[in-house]
This record gives C-alpha cells, structure tokens and sequence, in this order.
C-alpha cells in the first residue's frame, strides 16, 4: 500500500501535532512514524501516514490539511511517498 | 524507510531550487487518420487527436498534487504531417488547413504546444513535403499552438543543401508573416539535423514513424537544482565537480522516471523516454549559463565554456541513465539563448556570441536556439548558418538544430520581448559576409566518412 508522507515546515508552536493527528484520526488515517527536527532555524516535521482506509480523496486531504497549516502559519504538505523512495533509493 | 533530511532535500529541490518535471508529452501516430479527401483527413486527426489526449492534462495535474511535483507542460506530438497529408494536401493552402486542425485539437484537450508540422527530407522532397515546407509561414502565422521542425540532414544521409536553401527562404517568410508579433513564429520553427524521434520537448517533437500508436514521453529540468548542489563543493577538484553533478543528475531523473511510469499507466498509454535535458527557463536560479558560470567562469562564454559545457553534458546522462529504464530524445543541455537568464546577461556584457554558440553545440544537447538576429538577416545567410549547424550535427553523429528568429524591425543593439516560457533577447551580431553562391549552388552534401575520425 502506497504511504503518504505529511510534512510541517515553520514556526514551532503549541499544538501542531494535536491539531494534525486529530484530524488525521477524524479521517481513518493511521499514524505509522512521526520524526521532527530543526534545520536551518526552521521547525520540520514528519509524518508518514497510511489513509489506505480514509474515505476521502487524496487531493480533498491534501486540501484540508493546507487550510489547517494556514491557520497555524504553517506549511503542511501531503505527497505520495514514492516521490522520496524513488529519489533516495536504488 | 525515508528519512526526514531525504524528505527536506526533495521539498527544497522543488520549492527552491526549481525542480520540475518540464514537459509530459504524449506522442501520437496519425498514420492511420490518412485519407485522399481532404475533410474527412482532417476530421479524422480531429478526433483520433481529442480522442487519445483527453485525459492527458487532468491526469498530469492529479499527478502534480499527489506527488507535489510540478508538472510545467502538457504537450502533443503527432506524426510527422507531410506523411499525413501527402495524399489530400495538392498545394501548401491545403496543408495550412490541417495546420487549423491540430491547433483545434490542442485547444479541445488543453495542451499548450503541439508539435510534428513537420517533414524529414534529409535526403530529398517529395512533392507532399515541399509544399509543407512552404505552407510553414502560413501555418505558424494562422496557428497559436502548433510547432514545426524540419529534418533537413543526418549522419546516414548527408545534408539536402536544396532544403537549407529552403529553409532559409522559409524562417525569414515565417518572420514576414509574424512581424506584428516580434517575429514570434519564427520560435515555433526548428531546423534539425539528426532529428529524434521520441523527444518530447517544442518546438521540435513529432512523433516518429519509428513510435508505437500512441506514447508517453517525459522531459525533466532542474538547472536550478545542479546550480545549488555545485555551490557545495565550490573549489573542489573536477573528479568532486562530476561526481556531483552525476549524483543530482540522478535524483531529478528519478523523478522523471516515476512521473512517466505514473502518466503511462493512468493514461493507458505505453511509456517512451525520459528525456534527460537541463532546460532553462527565463526565471532567476533556473539558468544552464548559471551552471558553466559557478564552474569557475566569470561569463559564459569565456575560454573554458566549452569544455565546462561537455563536461556538464556528459555528467547528465552518466548520472541519468541509470535512474531510468528508458532514455532517449534529446538528452542533454539546451541552450536557448531567450530563455535563459544568464545567457542573456552574457550577451549583453558582450561575452557571449553566435560564433561561441556555435562551438558549444558540438557538445551541447541540441544547437543554435531561440537566438534573435536583426531582420535584414539574408534567407542565404540564415541557410548558411543550418548547413553550418547541420555539418556539425553530420560529422559528429548528433542531433543539432536552427532556432533562429530574424526579428523584422530590429537591429543589434535592440531588444525583444517574446513573453512567457519564451523569454526576452538581445538582437545578436551575425557575420554579414555573403555565402549565397555556396547555398546557390543546390544539389546534396554526401554521407561522411565513418572512419579516419580525426
């Protein structure tokens, strides 16, 4: 089953996580790994995440999740997982 | 599993250095729209055209918000046209009227270029292709969308010195009849040599009688991302320099790769090549010139380019051919002088001319492109300049191509502004002494010689 991977770029505040992961579990979307770190001054987060049970479409989901990172004044991203693999792996 | 680190290398490659997938493009066979009757051909192109890409532009976007890659162009290419038309079309007037049909079908399916008005006579003309040929000025100027490209010479074949001489004739008619828009038809005509059948980037693709029914093609870019990585390993040695430009080579293929496969299954349509060129565009930091120049060159076009300009080249595909089960079309660095920021600037410093242009094509992907000349340029001087670019093609078995525009009106010292993906150029110098009792003279260039290679 193909993963989604989520990414968080911006200003570190209280609740992302929350706020994220809620709406991921209203939406059937399980949790697989959450990594997070700091480059260049900026607050990044991963997350990779299996929907292969969400009922929504992808692009809604990505949609959704963009609003939520603009209310936070953050960058959220949802993308197949394979753009990484295949750029990573051999 | 990935990491967090090869998630940040992809996003900022995408988000800050330009990476982008350039162009999908579907190539499709219209050998089987052919007719005697000039109404129903192009009713058939119509809806053999409309009817293999409509899910072509919905299917790259839905790739381009699931994977977050842009997708910059949805493109057609079709079989080359004078074999199409050959039986309906009795003079160039007909020809025009196919070239009315293809601009149809690409507005119907939302492409933004479609390319193969186009005729291979590297060897001689039939009557079909000759009057292509000369219904091109008519086409580009009556068409938006439609690209043409003339194969005019190859390794196997030598050179059609009758055909240069036409074409010449031709890109200074298609400036005549596009002068009230800078002479932009004149971007949407490529003379080639070694023409490949498969490449997927305009204004040169046409789909090859070599090509299944209908296939997909993808083309990659990401100067900006071989910019960035070569600034890391500024003052390194040249075994360092390759090494790098091989491995990001790599990455941006591999993302051509999982397009193409993607668009080829969702579409239903066989997978082609990933073509792997750099291809600039006129934004800032997504420039081949910035390249050559964080190599260590103060301008392009200083002593050195070339050598940095093969080295470039060759590390591409080194790095590229591995990230892809398919390789093919042109496959390298294009140097589109309007097109790319830091060519532009280099001409204008005074650094950069045709002449240096001309020897970097020897080791470049294509050849003479998008180089704006002042509109008094003679039709033999412009056949000069092909046969010139045509012989380098010949003897060093590689695909060269003439994309010159002899703006009508202007001069060395002007400027001109194309707009969009096109870009804007400095009028360049062109040597004005006279080759016309050469180009006068007709008949063909022989085959070379395939040994004493020196």
């Amino acid at each position: 089953m193909k993963k989604t991977i989520i990414t968080v770029v911006g200003k570190d505040t209280v609740g992302i996580i929350a706020k994220v992961c809620t709406y991921l579990a209203e939406n059937e979307a399980n949790v697989e790994d959450i990594s997070q770190t700091i480059i260049q001054g900026y607050f990044n987060m991963m997350m990779i995440v299996d929907t292969s049970r969400s009922r929504k479409p992808f692009g809604e989901m990505a949609g959704d999740l963009e609003l939520i990172g603009d209310e936070l004044g953050l960058k959220i991203r949802c993308q197949h997982e394979d753009i990484f693999t295949k750029m990573h792996r051999i | 599993m990935i990491n967090i680190f090869e998630v940040y290398e992809t996003n900022k490659m995408i988000e800050q250095e330009q990476l982008d997938v350039r162009t999908i493009t579907m190539g499709i066979s219209l050998l089987d729209c052919v007719d005697a009757d000039l109404a129903t051909l192009n009713r058939n192109i119509y809806d053999k055209i409309t009817h293999a890409a409509r899910d072509l532009v919905s299917v790259g976007r839905d790739i381009e918000r699931e994977y977050g890659i842009p997708i910059v162009n949805k493109r057609i290419s079709v079989t080359p046209i004078a074999l199409v038309g050959g039986r309906a079309c009795t003079c160039p007037e007909d020809f025009v009227t196919i070239a009315g049909t293809l601009d149809d079908a690409a507005r119907a399916t939302g492409v933004n270029f479609l390319g193969g008005y186009s005729a291979l006579v590297s060897k001689g003309m039939t009557p079909a292709d000759e009057h292509l040929i000369r219904s091109i000025p008519m086409a580009l100027a009556s068409t938006e969308r439609v690209c043409s490209s003339v194969n005019i010479g190859s390794t196997k074949t030598g050179i059609n010195m009758d055909a240069v001489k036409l074409m010449g004739e031709m890109v200074k008619e298609t400036a005549e009849a596009t002068k009230e828009d800078s002479s932009l038809g004149c971007a949407k005509l490529v003379v080639f040599c070694n023409a490949p059948d498969d490449n997927p980037f305009m204004a040169g693709a046409f789909h090859g009688v070599t090509e299944a029914d209908a296939v997909i093609h993808v083309g990659v870019s990401g100067p900006g991302v071989v910019k960035r990585a070569l600034e890391t390993v500024r003052g390194e040695n040249f075994e360092v320099l390759c090494e790098t430009v091989k491995k990001t080579a790599f990455k941006v293929t591999r993302v051509g790769q999982l397009v193409a496969q993607e668009a080829s299954q969702r579409l239903g349509v066989p997978f082609g090549i990933v073509d792997l060129s750099l291809a600039p565009t006129p934004s800032v930091g997504d420039s081949v010139a910035e390249i050559l120049e964080e190599m260590g060159l103060a301008s392009v076009g200083a002593p050195g380019t070339t050598a940095a300009l093969a080295l470039l080249n060759d590390q591409v595909k080194k790095g590229g051919v591995m990230a892809s089960s398919f390789v093919g079309g042109l496959s390298g660095a294009f140097l589109p002088v309007s097109e790319d920021q830091g060519m532009i600037d280099a001409v204008n410093r005074g650094a950069l001319t045709i002449e240096k242009l001309e020897a970097m094509t020897c080791v470049c992907s294509v050849g003479l492109d998008m180089i704006a000349i002042p509109g008094t340029t003679s039709a033999a001087t412009i056949a000069g300049i092909i046969a010139d670019e045509a012989a380098i093609g010949m003897i060093n078995q590689k695909t060269t191509a003439v994309r010159l525009i002899p703006v009508v009106g202007k001069d060395v010292g002007d400027t001109v502004e194309f707009g969009g993906l096109l870009g804007h150029a400095p009028i360049q110098r062109v040597n004005t002494f006279s080759c016309e009792a050469f180009i006068n003279r007709g008949g063909r260039i022989p085959a070379p010689i395939h040994s004493f290679k020196n």
